[in-house]
């Protein structure tokens, strides 16, 4: 990767970070509506996943997804808008921070049913392999999820019919508030790989570089027509499940000694090795807070949805589906 | 003479047609390929596409739905089956929170020319979890289009409908119909979503009826007419949508209302039927509506008892005669 490769990672990391930060004291100031799930602290698996993803390639993500539909291209200001439930918003109003979704950057969408994404993930991937355009899909879901019966059944269906599909794990060592070994003995998610005879990859999720490598390499394989990849990322979230998550649960310095592997921190030290100047980086990070409060003024400033439109978008216009609202 | 077909035959043939016409229509479901299917409906088509088009897959209903909702997100037209409607109970999530909900969840960005096929109804000693009429959890569903037919021609005309619609649609054959014969035409012809048919025409009673009640509401007014009482059998075809100005003008005309489904009774679609009927043509009813359903049990396997929960030919007879006082 060149210089400007890399500092456009850390662009990107810098970008969810702030974003969620913003978000986070809107929602805390209650100018944001319903919850909210931050993904501050697994920046580097957004990134690290998107960068090694063609534009044309799909993601299906998860209730915490902020950062994987940044990294995948969404408008900022669309997404700030849509989370602060405002017309402008790329949904409308009518997702909101769970079901973030655009199209037209291959995100297929959030989701607010933990493992409701997998088996989906397989049908984008289904189109892709019927059409032999060599798209791949990335679909994110956590240790959580792991445990869900779609999780089970998507896996299986991917690798008996050679699915280009990235599966990554995103292991935060919480499922809500219930840690990974109280919710399954196995250590890593990607043992379960041996289950369905696809590679199974750990990597350290708060490498940006690393996750690069392992979705890199995945993709080959997926679209080589050889199948899923099962990738887990060991990573942790800052602001608990929700914010304003007490995060009671939590082992004594435990927060801080992940703190202390926070994904920015680690690769700013990186790029400054490489020799960006440190300044070069603290300007970077000014551009991307000017970007964000934009977004976040603009977001303020937009309407609210007009009352009628909720009635709008519940079925494409076709002629029954203009007679089946009434 | 116009040539006769099974409602198996109509579905079968549905699908062949839309799979010759629409490279991106394919069907997946359990067993539906080399197998041809449970109920043998797509028996041979296989043969025809070849397994890229007719995809088996393993017992994983969600995945199944997944699957079939994904290719239709970006672009695809699937046909998914569900062996039994039972069966939805476990996929419901992605049928109801993802399929049904996504277009609206992202404010009208994706379409979704999804097809759901699966049979419903009692009649078989198939027990509580083979045997169901679970309509009512789908219409329920913003989100979700709703067909129930009851003939071959209507079978094949609206399965060819819903195939081409850009709305999921969940289509409800009912497993006691696959081998009743009705004509069909040759050629090709679509029967839209959201028309109900008069099946029989008559002033005196309106009787709503659904799927295999149809037939069992046919045969009650074939009996009453012998005593000079003319039903009126409408047959809604969809359920979402719905053609309420076909039921409200029929009740105009008779002023009197029998709805009769399989499904039970408490919060079924009767129920809903009723409720338009009264808030829309309150004026026009000469007597309370009555309705014909299972009783409010799960379906038991013993046929003496399942005959005793659902709806037969006399209890409809029964509401007729209630309604005419």
């Amino acid at each position: 990767m060149t210089k400007e490769e890399l500092v456009l990672l850390h662009k990107t990391m810098l970008q969810i970070r702030h974003f969620e930060h913003e978000v986070a004291k809107a929602f805390l100031a209650g100018r944001i509506p319903g919850f909210l799930h931050s993904s501050v602290g697994q920046e580097a698996v957004a990134v690290g996943v998107c960068s090694a993803l063609r534009e044309d390639d799909y993601v299906v993500s998860t209730h915490r997804g902020h950062g994987h539909v940044l990294a995948k291209g969404a408008d900022l200001k669309a997404m700030m808008a849509e989370i602060y439930g405002k017309v402008t918003g790329c949904c409308k109003g009518k997702g909101g921070s769970m079901h973030i979704a655009d199209f037209d950057r291959g995100i297929v969408g959030a989701n607010g049913i933990v493992g409701g994404g997998i088996p989906i993930a397989n049908g984008v991937a289904l189109a892709a392999k019927k059409r032999k355009n060599g798209q791949v899909v990335a679909c994110f879901f956590g240790d959580g999820a792991s445990n869900q019966g779609t999780f089970h059944e998507a896996l299986n269906l991917a690798s008996i019919w050679d699915l280009p599909v990235v599966f990554v794990a995103e292991n935060n060592m919480y499922g809500m508030g219930t840690s990974q070994r109280r919710h399954q003995k196995v250590e890593n998610i990607a043992d379960r790989a041996a289950a369905y005879k696809i590679p199974g990859a750990v990597v350290d999720g708060n490498d940006v570089l690393a996750v690069r490598e392992a979705t890199l390499a995945a993709c080959d394989r997926a679209r080589r027509g050889e199948g899923p990849t099962l990738l887990e990322c060991k990573t942790y979230r800052h602001y608990g499940h929700f914010v304003g998550d007490p995060g009671l649960y939590r082992e004594p310095g435990e927060l801080e000694a992940w703190m202390e592997r926070d994904p920015l921190i680690l690769f700013r030290r990186y790029l400054e090795k490489q020799g960006v100047p440190a300044a070069a980086l603290d300007e970077l990070e000014a551009q991307v807070i000017e970007e964000v409060r934009e977004a976040v003024d603009f977001a303020h400033r937009s309407d609210e949805p007009a009352e009628e439109t909720a009635l709008e978008d519940v079925y494409a216009p076709t002629e029954a589906g203009r007679r089946a609202i009434w | 003479m116009m040539r006769e077909i099974t409602c198996r035959e109509a579905v079968r043939e549905a699908l062949r047609e839309e799979l010759q016409r629409d490279e991106d229509v394919f069907l997946i479901g359990e067993d539906i390929g080399f197998y041809g299917g449970t109920n043998k409906v797509t028996e041979g088509l296989w043969q025809e596409f070849g397994p890229e088009r007719i995809m088996d897959t393993p017992i994983s209903e969600a995945a199944i739905i997944g699957a079939a909702l994904g290719a239709a997100a970006v672009g695809m037209r699937p046909v998914a089956e569900i062996m039994f409607v039972d069966f939805i109970g476990v996929c419901m999530d992605q049928i109801a929170n993802q399929a049904a909900k996504l277009r609206y969840m992202t404010g009208g960005k994706v379409t979704l020319p999804l097809t759901i096929r699966t049979p419903g109804g009692a009649g078989r000693s198939a027990a509580a979890q083979h045997s169901q009429s679970l309509e009512a959890w789908l219409i329920h569903t913003p989100g979700l289009l709703v067909v129930m037919p009851s003939t071959p021609y209507d079978t094949k005309g609206l399965l060819k409908a819903a195939i081409r619609e850009d709305n999921p649609v969940v289509f409800i054959e009912n497993k006691m119909l696959y081998n009743t014969k009705g004509p069909v035409p040759e050629g090709e012809y679509v029967i839209p979503l959201g028309k109900a048919d008069i099946k029989r025409e008559g002033r005196d009673v309106t009787v709503v009826a659904t799927s295999r009640m149809v037939y069992f509401a046919l045969e009650a007014a074939a009996q009453l007419a012998a005593e000079g009482i003319e039903c009126e059998i409408v047959d809604p075809r969809t359920l979402v949508p719905l053609d309420k100005e076909a039921i409200l003008e029929s009740v105009a005309k008779t002023g009197r209302l029998v709805v009769v489904h399989e499904a039970p009774e408490r919060g079924g679609f009767g129920a809903e039927v009723a409720a338009i009927v009264v808030n829309e043509a309150f004026d026009y009813l000469d007597a309370p509506i009555q309705r014909v359903c299972s009783k409010n049990t799960p379906m038991p396997f013993s046929p003496r008892l399942e005959r005793f929960i659902t709806p037969q030919v006399e209890d409809i007879i029964a509401a007729v005669r209630t309604v005419m006082g």
